[in-house]
């Protein structure tokens, strides 16, 4: 039987950590990105993939993957209202408090594509949590064989971190966007991201990071196949309902998987059985 | 619960034997929980002496049907599962998780944490027994510790009882967790349905219980006593008529897209009855409710089901849309990835999930039935 008296002493998990915005940059007219520092002790740092559940007073918590990590510990979050507790959280302004608690969940496994050919896929919001390894790649250009990423969004304005994308591209990142519907000033293509894959050379020695809606991810991770890459080697970051974020509230269940805990980064060999059957 | 250097222990006792277990339980400052008639059914509440027992009552059980049911006997195990199991003591249908108040710029938060009580669980039925060994799995595993679980379940003292009379609904002995207890009880009573006068064979599972045992008027088994005891239990297996065969769901989990899951949805009103009754459904939502000055917020953590279209809400609207999804989970956790998660079953076969669900689905039926279905299709 569990030791029962050592749980009985265990810290609460619901337990917050008060944190503070210290910027807060528009994406667009409905997204955000928050730079969040403690106000007294830090969490543990996260790993790239990493989520925290963010805790708007009043409203309630929602779970946000970390999209970056400041040089002095800072916590970056990139947040889309689409309900009560994200529209509160967007409209926080920098000096307001917020909750965390986390880092919760399983990570991009970045190092175990050292030597070699890195893809990343990123459609939409699903930028956010794939930032980090692009920013991981990026700065250390001699880990790996070659880094691509490509990026998609419904339409120009809503491309996440124009002005990283350029520094990625100066730091020899091959970077590619693609949009669903152009505006008059857009030049590059149009249409799904999939045809970006089909225009990339991939291999068995391609490693590949897939985030964005999960039809997205999963036609990507079909195309990704079909070019030869195995599917141990192509990871997704999925999202399910969550509350509590470990493993007792039940709602992120998807088949055997609890995704706040053995998610949200699964390969899609772990993942496809599930994903692939409409409403599991 | 320890107790491995024990020395087996047993004793007879009579009604008065039974009585007097009851004040001891309470002497030692204990709330004892145990069965008794209320609203129609047999549940559980606070029990002072045997006479709050359901002497005299039993249940007949079957699909979407409960009714209490004279016996003619002073029996008082002649029942088999209470319609509540023990889940709301350990794991309450809503709880406080946080507390917090805002001043100013500044907010406080407490995590509260429920006092230590000590109560006795008393005529704890063996799938129920097996019931709690799953939920501190689930929720005293190391890695994600609920520590208001552990608080509640810290101490307890256990009295189990072996099922003599099982309900139709019944099918623990082919999840092998019944009619007797075997292990994870204090103390454990086998009623000796027929004996004259009627009696009572407990066994001592901890030193703890050994010393209860101690103080109690009776005498000791006999091999015969023994014996009587035996042909309760296999009279309880014989009884047992419904079966689940351990094959069968990971079979009619191999074919998730069949048809004959719409056959069960035309059926299932998803109104989560059987989510509640059963004992080992842990699932919760967790929900921030604020004071109208927007300056104090109470987190809850309340019981949900897998069966509400809610359950899986995220921006794009739920995830599982359809009740033949939102079944198709329950069952296949329940039964089947279930056993990924935490090494065993998520099903005890009390029967509840049967007896309480408003359109009698079965999943004895159930189960052979999507197994049959998906070797039909199967390449």
């Amino acid at each position: 039987m569990t030791d029962t008296a050592a749980a009985v002493n265990a810290p609460s998990p619901m337990e917050p950590s008060m944190y503070r915005v210290t910027a807060r940059d528009v994406e667009s007219h409905d997204t955000v990105t928050l730079t969040l520092a403690p106000m007294a002790d830090a969490l543990p740092a996260p790993n790239p993939g990493q989520f925290f559940m963010l805790w708007a007073f009043g409203i309630g918590e929602a779970p946000i993957s970390v999209a970056g990590v400041t040089a002095d510990g800072s916590i970056v979050h990139t947040i889309r209202a689409v309900g009560a507790v994200t529209d509160a959280l967007v409209a926080l302004r920098p000096g307001d408090p917020v909750g965390m608690r986390g880092p919760y969940g399983t990570s991009w496994p970045v190092d175990a594509a050292a030597g070699a050919d890195v893809l990343v896929v990123a459609g939409g919001l699903g930028l956010a949590p794939v930032r980090p390894v692009i920013d991981a790649i990026a700065a250390d250009p001699s880990r790996f064989r070659s880094r691509r990423v490509l990026i998609g969004a419904r339409t120009p304005g809503a491309l996440l971190y124009p002005g990283a994308s350029a520094r990625w591209e100066s730091q020899g990142v091959a970077v590619q966007r693609i949009v669903d519907r152009a505006g008059p000033d857009w030049t590059g293509p149009v249409g799904l991201i999939t045809k970006l894959i089909e225009q990339s050379t991939l291999s068995e020695h391609t490693h590949a990071f897939l985030c964005g809606p999960e039809p997205m991810m999963r036609f990507s991770a079909m195309a990704l196949i079909d070019q030869g890459v195995p599917p141990e080697q192509i990871w997704v970051s999925l999202e399910r309902n969550m509350h509590c974020a470990y493993g007792h509230c039940g709602h992120c269940q998807l088949g055997s998987l609890f995704v706040c805990r053995d998610g949200p980064i699964v390969s899609w060999a772990a993942a496809q059985a599930v994903v692939r059957i409409p409403q599991r | 619960m320890g107790g491995s250097t024990l020395t087996p222990a047993t004793l007879i006792v009579e009604r008065d034997g039974l009585d007097a277990l009851i004040g001891e339980l309470r002497a030692q400052h204990r709330t004892v929980l145990g069965p008794l008639v209320r609203d129609g059914v047999i549940t559980h509440g606070e029990v002072t002496g045997i006479d709050d027992l359901p002497i005299g009552w039993t249940e007949q059980q079957s699909g979407g049907t409960y009714r209490l049911q004279p016996t003619g006997t002073d029996e008082i195990f002649a029942f088999s599962t209470p319609s509540e199991s023990w889940k709301r003591y350990v794991h309450p249908p809503r709880a406080l998780m946080l507390r917090a108040r805002r001043e100013g710029p500044a907010i406080t938060v407490e995590t509260p944490r429920p006092e230590p009580e000590p109560v006795a669980f008393f005529g704890v039925r063996s799938c129920d027994l097996a019931a709690l060994g799953i939920l501190d799995r689930v929720l005293l595993d190391p890695e994600a510790t609920d520590p208001n679980y552990a608080v509640r379940r810290s101490d307890i003292f256990i009295v189990a009882a072996g099922c003599s009379t099982p309900a139709a609904t019944c099918f623990c002995a082919s999840m092998q967790t019944g009619p007797s207890p075997t292990s994870g009880f204090d103390l454990s009573i086998a009623e000796l349905k027929g004996s004259e006068p009627l009696s009572y064979l407990i066994a001592a599972g901890t030193e703890r219980g050994a010393e209860v045992l101690g103080l109690l008027p009776g005498r000791s088994a006999t091999a015969a006593d023994h014996e009587h005891a035996t042909a309760v239990h296999d009279q309880a297996v014989a009884a047992m008529h419904r079966t689940l065969d351990a094959a069968d769901p990971p079979r009619a989990a191999a074919a998730p897209e069949h048809p004959q899951w719409n056959d069960i949805a035309e059926r299932c009103l998803a109104c989560g009855n059987c989510t509640m009754v059963c004992p080992t459904c842990f699932c919760s939502s967790v929900e921030d409710t604020t004071s109208l000055d927007g300056n104090h917020t109470d987190r809850t953590r309340v019981w949900d089901s897998c069966f509400g279209l809610d359950f899986t809400h995220m921006h794009g609207g739920p995830t599982r849309t359809s009740i033949a999804s939102r079944y198709r989970h329950w069952l296949l956790h329940k039964l089947v990835t279930w056993q990924d998660q935490f090494d065993s079953s998520g099903c005890v076969g009390c029967g509840r999930c049967i007896t309480w669900c408003p359109v009698g689905i079965d999943l004895t039926a159930e189960i052979p039935k999507l197994a049959r279905a998906a070797t039909e299709v199967a390449p």
